[in-house]
């Protein structure tokens, strides 16, 4: 089949899901609503999976193709289309198998919930947006889709719309995502008077003469491809994310685990980093805006891990592990090796959906507990969750062995950013060596936070006992319209039925069938596709997707030290050992020292205080200044010397004149006629003698 | 077709009449009133009929000539002309106008029972007195129409208003006043002076520009009133507040548009030295606007005050556009203005909604009413995205335009702009949290009712609008461009750019 016409069910098909499901989900019912959503995206996983498969053997040349203008207004040229190259292949493929999945897995975990159209509406539209940011041939349909899987988080995270907190946070969501997106519009702006177009194949080939030009922006002057590519950063770091605009994302657990999986760990969060490396012909020549993106990565990184450390809601480690690892993919791209980045960004979708729903699944099986100082000894409980939750921890710890070149995923794109980043230190990358250190600590420090969660699940002393799990499923019976805990999932399936005590059990089908294929995506991704993302296919299987600006001097390419290639892989199995000690071997460990109360574990669990900063800065600022404009500047300044002013002033004046203001309505009608009439004539008059 | 847009503004006279001779039919009796029924059914069909007319209009257009177009002139008495005529830049505000009206009577009819007939004659004056403001040609007859158009909507505050609509209607008239006073002493100085008071012959006419100062200034004082910009603002949310529904709806819509569609044409091309002069004076008083006024929305407790702020932080975009002198901008302030037209109109029909059912725009009163209103909650939300600029819908386009405009004549006013896109967010999305979101829990809200067929009705073609815009903007861009393309073509040539 035409590939043009492939990419266009690709991109639609999830689309007429959303609108059926969501339209008509009432009439045609929950079932029928999940088939065409689920229908319509395993169709898009399929053909992506063909379009990828072509890509990879060179029978498919990049196109775009165009449907219909969008905005156009002078050289302010944007179109509907679908850029088809090797980044929005390789994303084609992360977004449907994904999303396909988790639509399937949805089937089992909002198998009780009463608004079932909604939700899957919700994923498909969300699959839509996302697939219309990755195929943008422009500015504005990447901004289109960047906002409209924003849109998506936040009708998602806020799904259980009866439960505050999941409000409060889908508006967070969307805010911290708004400030992103300032960014974002402002680099947009200057992409588009500096260059004349907002076409990516025309705004590209003039990056290089952009480099030698300067640009006055706020008072300031900057060199124009620093500015530009700092301010689209911006935006990167508010859908990554990043430090600074990361505080959402914790939050945004709030919404049923599916969607955490789907957009907050897999593919939406993941669109910062495609936009860095989709924009390397211009990153490429804005050294500042690089180290930028590489000190705020690995700041990330290292902020991140540390938070992760110390949580005890499972969803929100995994969460802070997310927002690690994309700090990883960002240094990353920082110091030029958009491959590694990319291969990072493609293997992490797999084990990171995998955690997400493993997760998903033990929620599930626990009663809706999250709290994982309620969990141990689930393993046999969880037989295939273990397994692939498991797999999945292999897989993000990144072992492997070196000499073979054999590992999980994790192994060949976390190490293939390790390596980068020391190469670039080696190369006079300023950040290089920072963003090296980085890289290695917090690899030990990911693998002990994946392992706890491992642990302290599946293994040691069960810290729950039957009757907590009844007294869940009680609540849930009793106060059916508060079942919003995590999901709303009624106590009918048979573990839990009215016989027999209420024991964790393993989900059904439905769920585990996406975690098999997840697993073999954690295992095998890294394994499979390295020639190609990172190895000897790369420039033909990128071809020309990524650009990289050629060395301003040949310095020498200098030999990576045997012990470079071990290093991650040491560290990492500290990281094991540690926590296998914690909370296996010496059991209850983890919880006294967490008892101590430390200063660093404070500071860790606390979140670095990001959130009591901001609350004490931004909101507060926000509602006083509100305040402040609405009752002094409004009401007492402007409208105290204005119209109230005017009318005490004419009260004082004189009687007749008060009458103004407590008079009858139709005199004021009267008045203003009178008025206008009169000054008509007085017109006419004028204009008729002169 | 000449006398095309005489028959288009003068047509809802046809329905006074009808209503008129209804009055005078049938007896006058208190509380029933038989006649009311007819009076709905006899604006609604002439709404309908304007409107088709305005639709006739549109495709007549011819969208490559940047002049003119179905002009009519005619001599009226003592030297003065009766002109008409519509370009680009005045054409789609007539369909914007016909458009609404129609949703205003039917949002009208169960709601407004005393003096039912006063009413739509009200309404039917207000249409053909705005649609005459937008197709003048002669400096005599625009003033006519934009001081006339003021009288039937202070009556419909004043007598079909809430319980302050004395004060209301009192600050309205007051503000308005005081522009209208400055503008005819600035029109009569420049029939005075140009001998002439035909619009486009005023537009080629170079005014020195000493004197430019001063008539933009008097021009500047009505407009400014009517946008309305900061200071100058604090007439609207007591007039919102008071006004009934489809008041509201019409000012929001379209009488804020008058001051957008003066500078445009008046200030720019009459007084291109002046408009440059006072540019950053513009772009103060709209960022002041936009991020001042988003942040009292976020404070307010009651919901029409709070969407009546929220206008005016989104016209404070279209005063951005219009004085950054590009295409852009230009574009994008027209587009802000259509699109706001839509979006406002139907966020004050969404509170008419719920206010029908409950009388009150308290907002704490509200909460949890996605739990009964699935299908209002699904319209109020994608009108409160439009609100603020989700790309898909129209809000987004005149937005990042005006933005984009704007940043090539002040980068600081861009980024101030940018900062009241988050903070649109803040407010228009709490505000939709506490009406719709969480559990229902005041008593009263227990058996509230969804939409029914009516309201329905009057929401699709909103809806249709606010989506079809978003991602067919090159719909009204092609009528639009050739006349803004002339107009930045004057005003750079005339300020010497």
């Amino acid at each position: 089949m035409d590939p043009k016409l492939l990419v266009t069910i690709i991109l639609f098909g999830p689309l007429i899901g959303a609108i059926t499901a969501g339209l008509f989900g009432r009439r045609i019912g929950d079932k029928a609503a999940m088939s065409v959503t689920t229908g319509f995206l395993f169709l898009s996983a399929a053909l992506s999976w063909v379009v990828f498969t072509r890509w990879m053997a060179g029978a498919i040349e990049p196109f775009t193709q165009t449907y219909a203008p969008f905005i156009q207004v002078g050289d302010f040229v944007s179109n509907w289309s679908f850029r088809l190259d090797g980044l929005s292949a390789v994303m084609l493929v992360v977004v449907t198998t994904v999303s396909s999945l988790v639509h399937l897995y949805s089937w089992g975990y909002m198998a009780e919930d009463p608004d079932k159209p909604r939700f899957f509406a919700y994923l498909s539209l969300f699959t839509f947006a996302m697939l219309a940011l990755i195929s943008a041939a422009d500015f504005m349909q990447l901004f289109f889709g960047w906002e409209g899987v924003g849109l998506a988080s936040y009708l998602l995270i806020g799904f259980w719309f009866k439960k505050p907190t999941a409000n409060a946070a889908a508006i967070k969501a969307f805010v911290v995502n708004r400030v992103g997106d300032f960014g974002f519009a402002l680099g947009i702006m200057t992409v588009f008077w500096a260059f004349g177009s907002i076409q990516f194949a025309e705004v590209f080939p003039q990056a290089a003469t952009g480099a030698a030009r300067t640009w006055d922006f706020a008072g300031q002057n900057w060199d124009l491809m620093d500015l530009a590519c700092a301010l689209l950063f911006v935006g990167a770091m508010g859908k990554s994310a990043q430090f600074f605009l990361h505080t959402w994302l914790p939050d945004a657990m709030e919404g049923p685990t599916p969607v955490s999986a789907l957009i907050h760990a897999a593919t939406m969060v993941t669109a910062g980093v495609y936009m860095v490396c989709l924009l390397s012909p211009m990153f490429e020549y804005a050294p500042v805006a690089k180290n930028i993106v590489t000190v705020i990565g690995a700041v990330t990184a290292l902020f991140a891990a540390t938070v992760g450390l110390t949580q005890n809601d499972i969803k929100r480690v995994i969460a802070y592990s997310t927002c690690s690892q994309l700090g990883y993919m960002f240094f990353a791209a920082g110091v030029g090796a958009y491959q590694a980045a990319m291969f990072h960004l493609f293997t992490h979708a797999f084990f990171k959906a995998l955690l997400f729903l493993g997760a998903g699944s033990v929620i599930h099986g626990m009663a809706h507990e999250q709290d994982m100082r309620r969990y141990g000894a689930l393993m046999k409980f969880m037989p295939w969750t273990f397994g692939v939750m498991t797999v999945g921890t292999i897989a993000i710890t990144g072992l492997g062995i070196p000499g073979l070149e054999w590992g999980f995923a994790g192994f060949y794109s976390k190490d293939a950013i390790i390596h980068a980043a020391y190469m670039a230190g080696g190369a006079g990358h300023p950040m290089g060596y920072f963003a090296f250190a980085v890289g290695i600590l917090v690899a030990g420090l990911t693998a002990f936070y994946s392992w706890r969660v491992a642990f302290f699940t599946f293994n040691g002393h069960a810290r729950w006992t039957s009757e907590d799990l009844e007294h869940h499923w009680h609540n849930r019976d009793h106060d059916h319209a508060a079942a919003h805990d995590d999901h709303a999932h009624a106590p009918v399936d048979e573990a839990h039925g009215d016989h027999g005590a209420h024991l964790p059990h393993e989900s059904p089908w439905t769920m585990r069938v996406p975690l098999l294929v997840l697993a073999a995506g954690a295992i095998a991704s890294g394994f499979l596709f390295h020639h190609q993302f990172i190895g000897a296919e790369q420039a033909e299987f990128w071809r020309g997707a990524i650009f990289h600006a050629p060395p301003a001097h040949g310095g020498a390419a200098h030999e990576a030290p045997e012990w470079l290639a071990w290093a991650p892989l040491v560290v990492s199995v500290i990281g094991l050992l540690v926590a296998a000690y914690m909370y296996i071997w010496r059991e209850g460990l983890g919880a006294k020292l967490a008892a101590q109360r430390g200063p660093l574990y404070l500071f860790f669990y606390n979140k670095w205080f990001f959130d009591e900063l901001y609350e004490a800065t931004f909101v507060r600022a926000a509602k006083f200044l509100g305040d402040l404009f609405w009752k002094g500047g409004d009401q007492k300044v402007i409208d105290g010397l204005g119209p109230n002013g005017f009318a005490a002033l004419s009260q004082r004046l004189g009687r007749g004149a008060s009458r103004l203001q407590s008079g009858y309505v139709y005199h004021y009608a009267f008045v203003m006629l009178l008025g206008v009439l009169g000054l008509l004539s007085f017109a006419l008059a004028i204009a008729a003698w002169g | 077709m000449t006398g095309l847009l005489s028959l288009i503004t003068f047509a809802p006279l046809v329905g006074i009449a009808a209503i008129l001779l209804l009055r005078f039919g049938v007896k006058p009796s208190g509380a029933g009133e038989p006649a009311a029924g007819a009076a709905r059914w006899i604006a609604l069909a002439t709404t309908l009929a304007v409107f088709a007319l305005s639709v006739v209009l549109v495709v007549q257009f011819n969208r490559a000539d940047p002049g003119f177009q179905f002009v009519e002139d005619h001599a009226w008495f003592a030297g003065l002309h009766y002109r008409m005529g519509v370009d680009g830049i005045s054409l789609l505000f007539v369909p914007l106008t016909a458009f609404l009206m129609p949703l205003c009577i039917v949002a009208s009819w169960k709601t407004i029972e005393n003096r039912v007939l006063e009413y739509m004659v009200a309404f039917l004056a207000l249409e053909a007195l705005v649609i005459g403001v937008f197709c003048s040609l002669d400096l005599i007859l625009f003033y006519i129409f934009f001081e006339f158009s003021l009288v039937p909507m202070f009556l419909i505050i004043g007598v079909w208003g809430g319980k302050n609509r004395v004060y209301a209607a009192y600050k309205f008239f007051l503000y308005t006043l005081l522009g209208s006073v400055l503008m005819l002493a600035a029109i009569l100085a420049m029939i005075g002076i140009a001998h002439t008071s035909s619009i486009p012959e005023l537009m080629t006419f170079k005014f020195s520009p000493g004197l430019q100062i001063w008539l933009w200034l008097a021009f500047f004082a009505s407009f400014a009133v009517k946008m309305p910009m900061w200071p100058v603002h604090t007439w609207l949310p007591d007039a919102h507040v008071e006004a009934p529904t489809a008041g509201s709806v019409i000012l929001a819509g379209i009488l804020l548009k008058l001051g957008g569609y003066g500078f445009m044409r008046f200030s720019l091309p009459m007084f291109p030295d002046a408009s440059a002069h006072f540019a950053p004076l513009v772009f103060a008083l709209s960022v002041i606007a936009i991020v001042y006024t988003s942040l009292v929305a976020f404070r307010q407790t009651d919901v029409k005050k709070l969407i009546a702020y929220s206008s005016v932080a989104h016209m404070g975009f279209v005063t951005m556009g219009i004085f950054s002198g590009n295409a852009v901008g230009e574009q994008g302030a027209l587009y802000q203005m259509l699109s706001h037209g839509v979006i406002s109109g139907a966020l004050f029909l969404c509170v008419g909604v719920v206010y029908d059912r409950m009388h009150t725009r308290e907002i704490a009163f509200y909460g949890g009413l996605v739990n009964r209103m699935p299908l209002y909650a699904a319209v109020f939300m994608l009108f409160t995205m439009g609100n603020v600029g989700l790309p898909g819908t129209s809000g987004f386009v005149g937005e990042i335009l005006t933005m984009t405009g704007t940043y090539k004549a002040s980068t600081w006013t861009a980024v101030i702009a940018a900062s009241g896109v988050i903070l649109s967010a803040v407010y228009a999305l709490s505000l939709y949290r506490r009406v719709m979101f969480g559990e229902i829990t005041n008593a009263k809200l227990a058996s509230i009712s969804d939409l029914d067929w009516r309201e329905t009705a009057i929401f699709a073609p909103l809806v249709a609008a606010t989506l079809i815009l978003g991602v067919q903007p090159g719909l009204v861009f092609d009528i639009t461009q050739a006349s803004v393309d002339q107009l930045v073509a004057a005003y750079s040539a005339a300020i010497g750019g």
